[in-house]
């Protein structure tokens, strides 16, 4: 079968996105790679701890956190982890149009989550609290920024994933590329869930 | 696209579009290689520099630059590559596998290694090249005047980029595309040497990396991780670049304990003794050796329990490397031994290596490194381990493996003088220096006074590298003279016991006609000894699928060599460099788009235009 073709109910196989080598090679390589990323991110996480309270000369973490706006953050991101997940499980049973619906709802609350981010930071600055007001600011926007850096290229891969896809069914060449996208958001979130406990919730009573 | 294929030019256009693991792996070898020489006119300066007291040959910031750039370039662009040149030109045939797991991937990664090792040079034209050493500790690094620690930074930012996609290319490779039969632990040494470091490389360089974007943002945008008047911290600096700079020794000698292991064993016409301990040694080297990091910052103050922790672990470590070292002397022990001069380097790496590793554990005593630290003891032991271990295993390799890669044999005449020229040369530049540093010669000085007794010692050692010039003069003149006068060998030209020995002369584009059955460790010496021609093949002569070639990896990269030079200029160039960070970054995420968007299937090489039947390697 070529892996171009659009893949019918009869000959839908198992695992779609594994089902061909270059759909393996893709699904380890991916799970490495955020493997790798781990250590990038666990890097940043061990700077941060060891900077959180060098504040230098900028407002303390505790005074300028809010944590009702973060929590809403968190429950858009955590929800959108979950509408990925319901993405993959149509995958599986190749109801394209579903998949492609939830996809949809993924990228609105990535970008719902974005949107917060940028307002939070610009409410930040004029707090005084910088990239340059100290050692702690540093460390909070390169952390937070590093994540949202990801979640903003997540938005603009599944863009790309959604548009160049419209209109064609699951084929056994374009099921990894969606099924890796899940991958990488579920990565994401993960991160999101250590950077809210230990950026947010320990900033505002450590 | 296969009509283009068809008509396989060894053109320029050919080069910087392909894919093909074979290419990419001359590609490392010839930009590494041209690295390794700037690398070492580097090191030919400092000695000539040293060789009496009190010289005025290269004295203050330009010998700084000297120094970091020697030591930088030796690391990252000479040392990383060569050993993904011949993880590239041989992995993917012993394991049995056509291509590699991700050929675009592999294109990518040599694009982004070679523009970064371009950028961080054009360091020398631009103002002055790095100067606070190849570790670059805060805040030396963050308060360097010029812009030589920009291009430091974002130079090997892109670079590692390239090696970290290499190395999880690799692992793909490595654990997916194995031949049928080919099992872990029928796998040849190198190989699997190759899959340890793709793992090191894989958990090692991330922290590299945000450690480059820490110092980065602290230079270009005033950030504070680093800087102890606004609540930074510059040991931790220390901390990350060590958590990757100690696994990165592992990442380099691991692949050169590959290579030695399979030239003894070739050249003993035996196999290679306690295999199964040689492979638990690699894994067990691998895992410890990121618990040992702290070993470089003794005397930054710890504490005698962290000390004392780092200190034991590091010992440790000679356990595993022992098991190797018995593991090859017994490999020789009663073989019919050809002392071919792959063979040679081979034998003369086990003592040389032997003795970096004592120094290694003398180092290791936590207590007596208040007294070597930052001497020349520690350049004698490090110089020891990277140049008598990695660069002997190296030049091993290349003799060994160079009718693979080029079809002709290089000549052994030539071959026994550069190797007694360069390693009596290295012994002699580097046994001086252990004494050097006893006697008290700090590192990195660029002079020392008269009436210290350092003189003679200095001077025997730049006579030593005089000859370990020679050595590499005569490397050089050896690759010409084969490439002139050298005749085809066959496809088995050593009596080789694995796959890569199974092809003929040149390997076709496609390595294996049909993949191997694999029998057995040793896959082809076990075919040899049941008296068959060639390797038993695992499927019938079918069509071969191919990837396509793309010159999207070398527009990418070239795209973010662009940006490294924006973000380089940022506090000086004013709009211009903003430009360049736009426009540079825009053409990485242009391509990558391109990437996603355009499908891309590969071709398929018909049965019809492929040979009746496998004719081996003519054994």
């Amino acid at each position: 079968m070529n892996v171009g073709e659009r893949l019918t109910d009869q000959n839908f196989p198992e695992s779609p996105e594994k089902a061909t080598l270059e759909g393996k090679n893709k699904f380890l390589g991916f799970w490495l790679f955020l493997g790798g990323e781990t250590v990038l991110f666990a890097t940043l996480f061990g700077t941060y701890l060891g900077l959180r309270n060098s504040f230098g000369k900028g407002p303390e973490a505790s005074e300028i956190f809010q944590l009702p706006m973060v929590f809403a953050a968190t429950i858009i991101l955590l929800t959108s982890s979950l509408t990925s997940v319901y993405a993959v499980l149509a995958l599986k049973e190749n109801r394209v149009k579903a998949m492609r619906g939830w996809l949809f709802v993924t990228l609105l609350l990535g970008l719902s989550f974005l949107g917060l981010e940028i307002y939070e930071f610009i409410h930040y600055v004029h707090e005084g609290h910088t990239f340059t007001s100290g050692a702690f600011g540093s460390a909070f926007y390169t952390l937070v920024g590093f994540h949202g850096g990801h979640v903003l290229f997540g938005c603009l891969w599944l863009s790309t994933l959604l548009i160049r896809n419209s209109g064609r069914g699951l084929t056994l060449y374009n099921s990894p590329k969606y099924y890796l996208f899940a991958l990488y958001w579920h990565f994401v979130d993960v991160v999101w869930v250590f950077i809210f406990t230990v950026v947010y919730l320990l900033g505002k009573v450590g | 696209m296969s009509n283009a294929h068809a008509a396989n030019k060894s053109s320029l256009w050919d080069w910087l579009t392909t894919v093909d693991h074979k290419k990419i792996g001359i590609l490392y070898l010839i930009s590494g290689g041209f690295f390794f020489l700037i690398g070492g006119l580097e090191a030919l300066l400092i000695r000539i520099q040293l060789m009496k007291p009190e010289n005025t040959f290269l004295t203050g910031d330009l010998y700084n630059q000297v120094l970091t750039m020697h030591g930088t370039t030796m690391i990252f662009l000479a040392a990383m590559p060569i050993i993904f040149a011949f993880m590239n030109a041989v992995v993917p045939l012993q394991i049995g596998a056509r291509d590699v797991a991700f050929p675009f991937l592999n294109s990518l990664g040599f694009w982004l290694f070679f523009f970064g090792g371009v950028l961080l040079n054009l360091s020398w034209f631009l103002g002055g090249a790095p100067d606070a050493g190849w570790t670059a500790y805060a805040p030396l690094s963050t308060t360097s005047s010029g812009s030589g620690l920009d291009f430091y930074v974002l130079g090997l930012q892109i670079a590692g980029a390239g090696t970290l996609i290499g190395g999880i290319n690799f692992l793909v490779t490595i654990i997916n595309m194995r031949a049928p039969g080919m099992t872990f632990m029928r796998m040849p040494l190198f190989t699997w040497t190759a899959f340890i470091t793709s793992g090191l490389i894989l958990f090692a360089f991330p922290a590299l990396t945000i450690g480059f974007f820490l110092l980065m943002f602290d230079r270009v945008f005033e950030a504070n991780f680093f800087d102890a008047s606004m609540g930074g911290n510059p040991i931790i600096w220390e901390h990350i670049f060590w958590i990757f700079g100690h696994p990165e020794v592992y990442i380099l000698i691991l692949p050169a304990f590959g290579i030695i292991s399979e030239v003894v064993s070739t050249f003993s016409k035996k196999r290679l003794f306690g295999y199964s301990a040689m492979v638990f040694a690699t894994v067990l080297i691998g895992f410890l050796g990121f618990m040992v990091w702290a070993h470089h910052m003794f005397t930054v103050g710890l504490g005698p329990v962290a000390n004392s922790i780092f200190a034991v672990a590091t010992m440790a470590i000679a356990i595993p490397t022992g098991v190797k070292i018995f593991n090859w002397v017994f490999t020789l022990w009663g073989g019919q031994i050809r002392f071919t001069t792959a063979n040679l380097f081979a034998v003369g790496f086990i003592p040389t290596f032997v003795m970096g590793g004592v120094t290694g554990v003398m180092l290791a005593a936590a207590p007596a490194d208040y007294q070597y630290h930052d001497s020349y003891f520690v350049v004698a032991h490090f110089h020891y381990v990277i140049v008598g271990g990695l660069v002997l295993g190296l030049f091993a390799g290349l003799y060994y493996w160079y009718p693979r890669m080029f079809g002709k044999m290089l000549n052994e005449t030539i071959g026994k003088w550069n190797f007694w020229t360069f390693f009596i040369g290295f012994h002699l530049t580097f046994f001086p220096q252990h004494f050097l540093g006893l006697m008290g010669m700090p590192r990195r000085y660029f002079t020392y006074p008269e009436g210290f007794g350092l003189g003679s010692m200095n001077f025997i050692s730049t006579i030593g590298a005089f000859f370990m010039t020679i050595g590499t003069i005569l490397f050089v003149y050896n690759i010409i003279i084969t490439h002139a006068k050298g005749k085809m060998v066959s496809g088995d030209p050593w009596d080789g016991r694995t796959l890569e020995w199974a092809i003929p002369n040149p390997t076709p584009h496609y390595n294996f006609l049909q993949t191997p059955l694999v029998r057995g460790l040793d896959a082809l010496w076990i075919e040899k000894m049941a008296g068959n021609k060639k390797m038993t093949p695992a499927e019938p002569v079918g069509d071969i699928h191919m990837p396509n070639n793309s010159i999207l990896p070398f527009i990418m990269s070239l795209g973010f060599f662009i940006a490294g030079f924006g973000f380089i200029y940022f506090n000086k160039g004013g709009a211009l460099a903003l430009v360049a960070i736009i426009v540079g970054l825009g053409i990485g995420l242009v391509c990558m788009f391109l990437r996603s968007w355009i499908d891309d299937h590969g071709y398929h090489i018909h049965k019809k235009d492929l040979p009746k039947e496998d004719k081996g390697a003519d054994l």
